[in-house]
């Protein structure tokens, strides 16, 4: 039981630390807590689809149908956040002459609040997949059902109140910050997804490294440990990465703060330019 | 901007083109266990591990020293391209049964 609960504690938590960023970025949205379920629910059936077809992905590109899927889901989340930070800073403008009005900030935030539903049933699909073929593995190997249940319960517990924790400490941030404050907090989530994605196509040797393991500070904080794995999902912490996780990382930072500022001009045109996440130059404003 | 572009595209075309002088190092998963336990591989270059699933139960291959995780079914095989490492030793394990499922590549 206690191995089942640590692996899926882990993979709950990296779920459950972007569902409480994205329900802090969308706080007092209408109907924001339908989405959020429909978000999971979706990501949950997502998660056990992947994991029945997991065969065919892994035939799919000579091999790497699992690197190229992971890194689609992750560079599509990106794009999501992306789009939708963008999309809040074009409304700043007006948000701000209503400050301190919570409900004015957040009908802003609602338009876009499809977008992070879809982030969070990404999220939700990626590790629970992981979860699912684990779990079948578990089965196989003649573990009881109370211990596969009681680890079950006690690894989405304990991650459940992690995420939980994440989401009422980022309550506690001053209104008048909050949204600056939960809009950075989703472009370093963003620019740790491209990473991710960048390492996972590197994997399949899709793209150079440009320097592999450019520095090491596992010695510091390494990429298994429970602090690692929580501030690579914060930030987009890796102990050794390679160049191109860097560029992606990069890239990704400045496409966004680049996007939003640009969109947070008075007249900005509504247009926005987060597709541009995938390696490519940001064009800057 | 367009410079770093270009550049980018020719390494990727690069890249691609020299997949397959990759040299490649087999690993195979028997009883939750890696075969062998601790492998050699040259430092310095690209390397493919090709990891095979000899159990009926499907395994996570994993290394957080390497930066490298991948699923990999029952029954079948898959690959992974790591490297060029720096020397030294580098843990790797099987997620789903870390209790005897591990190893160590000594990249030389």
């Amino acid at each position: 039981m206690p191995g089942v609960a640590l692996l899926v504690f882990r993979e709950v938590l990296e779920a459950a630390l972007i569902i409480s960023i994205v329900c802090a970025a969308t706080r007092g949205v209408r109907g924001r807590g339908f989405y959020v379920a429909a978000g999971i629910a979706l990501g949950l059936l997502g998660a056990i689809v992947v994991a029945l077809g997991a065969g065919a992905i892994a035939e799919l590109a000579s091999g790497s149908g699992q690197e190229l899927f992971n890194a689609g889901v992750l560079l599509a989340a990106v794009v999501m956040i992306g789009w939708h930070v963008v999309w809040m800073s074009r409304h700043a403008r007006e948000l701000a002459r209503h400050m301190g009005a919570v409900g004015q900030a957040v009908k802003a935030g609602s338009s876009s609040l499809t977008l992070l539903l879809a982030v969070i049933a990404l999220a939700v699909l990626r590790e629970g997949s992981e979860v699912v073929l684990f779990l079948y593995s578990m089965a196989m190997g003649g573990i009881g059902a109370a211990g596969l249940i009681g680890g079950i319960a006690l690894g989405v517990g304990c991650g459940v109140l992690l995420g939980f924790a994440l989401y009422f400490g980022l309550l506690r941030i001053p209104l008048r910050h909050f949204f600056s404050a939960t809009n950075a907090m989703l472009v370093l989530l963003a620019a740790g997804l491209a990473s991710g994605a960048a390492r996972f196509l590197l994997q399949a040797n899709r793209l150079p490294a440009l320097g592999e393991q450019l520095w090491d500070t596992s010695w510091l904080l390494s990429n298994g440990s429970l602090a690692g794995k929580t501030l690579g999902v914060l930030v987009g912490y890796d102990a050794s990465p390679a160049g191109i996780q860097l560029a992606f990382y990069a890239v990704t930072l400045l496409v966004l703060l680049g996007g939003m500022r640009w969109a947070a001009r008075p007249a900005a045109p509504a247009r926005t330019e987060a597709a541009s996440t995938r390696g490519v130059a940001p064009a800057r404003p | 901007m367009i410079r770093l572009v270009l550049a980018a595209a020719l390494l990727f075309g690069s890249a691609a083109a020299g997949a397959a002088e990759v040299p490649e190092f087999h690993l195979a998963i028997q009883d939750h266990a890696f075969q062998p336990a601790e492998l050699k591989v040259p430092a310095g270059v690209k390397v493919k591990l090709v990891v095979a699933n000899r159990d009926a139960a499907p395994e996570e291959f994993e290394s957080t020293e390497f930066n490298r995780e991948k699923i990999v079914l029952p029954n079948s095989s898959t690959s992974v391209y790591v490297g060029p490492l720096k020397p030294g030793s580098y843990r790797f394990f099987g997620d789903f049964h870390p209790d005897t499922a591990q190893g160590r590549l000594i990249a030389e």
